[in-house]
């Protein structure tokens, strides 16, 4: 039995360890937040944080999570007004919007890391999650904006 | 002199391909069904929209439904629910309609719901969302609705205060009358106002714009942006039912092949693998039908996903399994070199390049490429005996609803279709096929089910934008004056995908920017030589126009550099005087499906937004070393767009792009804010299919399977700087399209700037490693 915490919550899994923690999410947990875009983690669209980094939840597997604390990002901030999501909204960066809740994880967990990235760091970090609408300019100006206060 | 037909007026694209027959549906006709609702159960009146303009609306599978008891309740608490027809996959649709009728029936926006209608054109009108249509088609039928609205609720207000409707004014979310200082919220009038009759449409006042409160301000943000930070928003992939099992399809890898055999007893090994069965297919052509194959059943889809790994599968790959895309672009390029079918014909083109002092020739070549929206195809279906219900990404709610009952073999009335948002469209989610093979899985598994395709799916099956050669010769006469312009277009036609024997392009192909060709050149010659197809054709974001804008402005690119002059005036000099392009020699000119006298070829509109580029665009200006300037204008989607790219090319051939300027004509507009977003992203995807798109062939298979091996533009090669510029629309202008063209104009103007930076001439696309020194 293979337990683990998502968004401060227990969950246990009995069935196939390999599988990936995003179809655990999505489908055995039921949150839909976290998007399936590639399932090869070229496009990012799975982000989730896993104690304080981001990874792709598309090639982690419910056993690599045990034991570990999975952040979503319904679990982000618990009214949806964290910085990340408030700039976003002040930006209107999103399109479709499909790819955008990894965007948000991911730069998240890059202001976590670095809580004044320049430019060319923010590129640099989220250049690992693919925009189809091509939102960009405004995730890189959002970022930016979370970073220097909302 | 041959001219081709145009086909019959289809639905979107579609129906310009191929003639669906008319299912007559019973109207079984609802309310918003909100208690005490201004909208109750009324019949449907089927209305001609009044406006300065006439746009091809009413020519669209069933028209345009104007009734504000169908699109608007109100109800007692004041809240204002507006129903959005359209398919909402990024271009803030959902919002931006709605957002009309509440300016009109001066509705506070911030008491309005929006409420996505089902797939029902009976009920809504015309719901295909694609072709950039959704607001020149909506924008008055919109202000219509609101309006009527707004007279229902004066007329009800005037009732109870006894006073002539005259004396009262609907104003922000209540009905006031002045002389007595009393007035009544929408809520309190909602019962008296839904007993009022709907007035007709020529007794309607629409508002003076100089009143707008919401429209053309841009202030307005998309209704769904709280619940997509958030990830509340739910797309197709998130709908989940009871019992609901999950499926992934594994398809015939050559277009038209067939399932031999298989072997499931491996994958039913796999933990959570609960069935393996054959999915009916069609044989190929057979427009948005599945391709068949062998489903895994599953009670989750990374376990279905993982049975599918352990078929053992033989196909019978058919008549395409030699397809080869290196063999293919030689024999379209072999195509050009010889006359075909005349499609435009202006003096003597022969003659004129016979005589031509010098005779500039260029032949281009654009690749098939694959949407990939971010979220790849997939549906929901719940079939009960005769009834079914799907849930979906689609951009054609109403054709689904036709090609789910025509599937399953029952009444359009008992097919349900719930439109989620969509995780991005392009074209490719106007073709059902992944709506039907859940419907078909789910009757015969007798439960809900969810098809997810895998994004090797959705690269490898795609209906995928075509593949062409554009050969362009342009004759010029001693002073360098173009006075010949022969154009051949090689290219398999969407028309392909809905019937054998296709091998010429449509009219709706053939008037994406190749017959429509406005530059000022005496002697004009179109040619379409045949192309058979031996893959699924499908529209791609703005579909033929990016062979073409490549292809005439790379020559004018050419051009200017043959004859010593600047890019820009040689556009210019091209586009000539201001003018109405007359086009009398192509029969059954497509524009866009619309009226020609509404939506004319205005070079004067052409030369505006090449004008308003350069001047903003600071066009000529200087840049560094490796740097270069490129610009391109190009119509479609009957709106004038023109670009201009900064490029730097690196020593080793990297290229980065510093700045992109934009200016778009796109006539009378409901949200800028979302028109710059629109044109940001269509800088994006123009510098990733300049860059990188390409679907290849090889022994009939697609070679690419995923992001890796067919990349998208990542944040980290993303353009500096877009900066967009609106051309200020004139008092009638009347709307045109935002979605789609920005696309076009984008590719021959980054290769110019590379020409400009490097000297190197692009023909191709991709750009790829050809920089690469």
């Amino acid at each position: 039995m293979i337990k683990l915490k998502i968004n401060g919550q227990e969950h246990s899994w009995d069935g196939d360890p390999d599988l990936s923690l995003l179809w655990f999410i999505r489908d055995e947990v039921g949150m839909t937040g976290t998007k399936f875009g590639c399932g090869q983690a070229l496009c990012g669209a799975c982000t989730v944080i896993m104690d304080k980094e981001a990874i792709r939840s598309c090639i982690t597997s419910v056993s690599d999570a045990s034991g570990r604390e999975v952040t979503t990002i319904e679990g982000l901030h618990p009214t949806g007004d964290h910085a990340v999501q408030k700039a976003w909204r002040q930006v209107n960066v999103p399109q479709c919007g499909f790819c955008q809740a990894g965007q948000i994880m991911q730069a998240a967990a890059l202001l976590m890391d670095n809580p004044k990235p320049s430019h060319d760091q923010i590129r640099e970090a989220m250049s690992g999650n693919i925009c189809r609408c091509g939102c960009y300019q405004r995730i890189e100006n959002a970022v930016h904006l979370a970073s220097t206060g909302v | 002199m041959n001219i081709i037909a145009a086909p019959p007026r289809l639905r979107g694209f579609e129906r310009h391909v191929i003639k669906v027959e008319n299912v007559s549906r019973r109207s079984i006709l609802k309310g918003l069904g909100i208690a005490g609702s201004f909208v109750l159960a009324a019949p449907i009146m089927s209305r001609p929209a009044l406006a300065a303009y006439k746009t091809g609306a009413g020519e669209m599978p069933h028209g345009v439904v104007v009734d504000p008891r169908v699109f608007v309740a109100v109800a007692p608490d004041g809240i204002v629910t507006i129903v959005a027809h359209r398919s909402e996959m990024g271009t803030g649709v959902r919002t931006s309609l709605p957002l009309v009728v509440a300016e009109e029936m001066e509705a506070d926006w911030s008491r309005v719901k929006v409420q996505q209608a089902h797939g029902d054109e009976v009920r809504y009108g015309n719901q295909d969302t694609d072709g950039s249509r959704s607001t020149r088609h909506y924008l008055v039928p919109m202000r219509q609705i609101g309006a009527s609205a707004r007279a229902m609720l004066e007329s009800a207000a005037a009732k109870r205060l006894g006073v002539p409707v005259a004396e009262v004014k609907a104003s922000n979310h209540e009905v006031v009358h002045a002389a007595s200082g009393r007035r009544i919220g929408f809520g309190d009038l909602a019962a008296d106002a839904a007993k009022e009759s709907v007035p007709s449409i020529s007794s309607l006042k629409l508002k003076d714009p100089k009143d707008f409160r919401y429209l053309g301000k841009g202030e307005i943000s998309i209704v769904d942006l709280r619940d997509i930070t958030t990830g509340a928003a739910q797309y197709g992939a998130d709908v989940r039912l009871p019992g609901m099992k999950y499926a992934v399809i594994t398809r015939p890898p050559v277009t038209g092949g067939k399932l031999v055999s298989f072997d499931g007893a491996e994958a039913m090994k796999v933990s959570g693998v609960e069935k393996v069965m054959e999915v009916k297919g069609w044989p190929w052509p057979s427009k948005f039908q599945p391709l068949g194959g062998v489903a895994v059943i599953a009670r989750n889809t990374g376990a279905a996903i993982k049975g599918r790994d352990a078929l053992k599968i033989v196909w019978d790959d058919g008549a395409n399994a030699k397809y080869d895309s290196v063999a293919y672009r030689a024999e379209l390029e072999e195509a050009t070199r010889k006359p075909g079918l005349v499609v435009r014909k202006e003096g003597d083109v022969d003659a004129a390049l016979k005589s031509a002092d010098k005779v500039i020739t260029g032949e281009y070549y654009a690749p098939h490429l694959a949407h990939v929206s971010m979220e790849p195809p997939v549906a929901v279906a719940d079939v009960k005996g005769d009834k079914a219900e799907i849930w979906a990404p689609v951009q054609s709610p109403g054709g689904t609803r036709e090609d789910v009952a025509k599937t399953l073999g029952i009444p359009e009335d008992n097919v349900t279709i719930n439109v989620t948002l969509l995780g991005g469209g392009f074209g490719r989610k106007s073709k059902c096929d992944y709506a039907l093979e859940a419907a078909l899985l789910s009757k015969e598994l007798g439960a809900p089910v969810k098809v997810q395709w895998t994004r090797e799916d959705d690269v490898q099956h795609d209906f995928l934008h075509t593949v062409s050669v554009e050969r362009i010769e342009a004759g010029l006469d001693k002073n360098g004056k173009v006075i010949a312009w022969r154009h051949r277009s090689a290219a398999p036609s969407i028309g392909s995908t809905f019937g054998p024997g296709a091998v010429h392009q449509l009219g709706l192909e053939l008037g994406m920017g190749f017959v429509d060709m406005p530059f000022e050149i005496a002697n004009v010659q179109c040619e379409n030589p045949e192309a058979v197809a031996h893959t699924r054709i499908g529209w791609f974001r703005s579909v033929s126009n990016i062979p073409r804008a490549f292809a005439i402005q790379s020559m004018v690119g050419e051009l200017a550099h043959a004859t010593g002059r600047d890019q820009k005036d040689m556009l210019l000099e091209l586009i000539g005087s201001p003018r109405i392009l007359k086009l009398d020699s192509v029969k059954d000119y497509w524009n866009n499906g619309e009226p020609y006298d509404s939506y004319p070829i205005d070079t004067a509109r052409l030369r505006r937004a090449v004008e308003l580029v350069a001047e903003k665009g600071e066009w000529g200006r200087s840049v560094p070393k490796g740097h270069g300037l490129g610009i391109a204008v190009h119509r479609s989607f009957v709106s004038y767009i023109a670009t201009i790219v900064e490029v730097a090319v690196d020593d080793k051939g990297k290229l980065t792009v510093p700045r992109v300027d934009t200016a778009i004509d796109c006539g009378t507009y409901i949200n800028p804010e979302r028109i710059q977003s629109q044109i940001e992203g269509t800088a994006i995807m123009g510098l990733s299919l300049a860059k990188y798109g390409e679907i290849t062939f090889k022994d009939g298979k697609v070679q690419q399977k995923n992001f890796d091996d067919f990349p998208v533009v990542r944040m980290d090669e993303a353009p500096l700087v877009t900066n967009v510029y609106i051309v200020p629309p004139g008092p009638d202008t009347p709307p045109s399209g935002v979605g789609e063209p920005g696309v076009p104009p984008f590719a021959p103007a980054l290769t110019n700037a590379i020409f400009a930076a490097t000297g190197k001439r692009i023909r191709a696309l991709p750009i790829g490693k050809q920089l690469e020194t």
